[in-house]
């Protein structure tokens, strides 16, 4: 379905968070296994936040995005600098 | 059934498909699923700076019940044979 596991993914929900993590399994109605997660928190004020999270399952009815993370481009980041607006909720 | 059709035929166009959470994702539409789960490559968000979330992502699943819009090519759609098959469908079996 999509990436394979063992893959470092950025996941957005439907509550506007960023999770971050490496993708252990996941199932046709998208619920995702997550390992070493840690999610990353936007700010209009401070860089980025991370906070370590663990193994977690993510139920697929919460998830809007799986992204690929590229370590190389995700390397070139400056988190503490990035200011940004936390992502909005998902409005059905 | 025909809208999964559809979005077979539009793989390897650039498409930008806009998410309920009002985020826009430009990129290249490489997979669609029955339930129009959709893949992009080489993906670009279209108000960058005010989301920045994505910046290291270059491929993503996007899920079905999440998207509000998908902006197609203009050059991309024959939009008479789109027209008469939505007819059809409509029509029931």
């Amino acid at each position: 379905m999509f990436f394979s596991d063992a893959e470092t993914i950025s996941v957005i929900t439907n509550d506007g968070r960023n999770i971050v993590g490496v993708l252990r399994g996941f199932d046709q109605a998208t619920n995702i296994i997550l390992d070493e997660s840690h999610e990353r928190v936007y700010s209009t004020k401070e860089g980025v936040q991370q906070l370590v999270l663990g193994l977690y399952i993510i139920r697929g009815d919460n998830i809007s995005v799986v992204g690929e993370l590229d370590e190389e481009l995700d390397a070139n980041l400056d988190l503490s600098k990035l200011r940004a607006h936390p992502l909005k909720p998902v409005i059905h | 059934m025909l809208f999964f059709s559809y979005f077979k035929e539009l793989v390897g166009k650039e498409v930008t498909v806009e998410l309920k959470n009002d985020l826009a994702i430009r990129g290249i539409l490489r997979s669609v699923d029955q339930y129009l789960n959709i893949k992009l490559e080489n993906i670009r968000v279209v108000d960058q700076d005010k989301y920045p979330h994505m910046l290291s992502v270059r491929n993503c699943f996007i899920r079905g019940s999440v998207v509000r819009y998908v902006q197609l090519p203009p050059d991309g759609v024959d939009i008479d044979i789109l027209h008469d098959a939505t007819r059809r469908e409509a029509r029931g079996p």
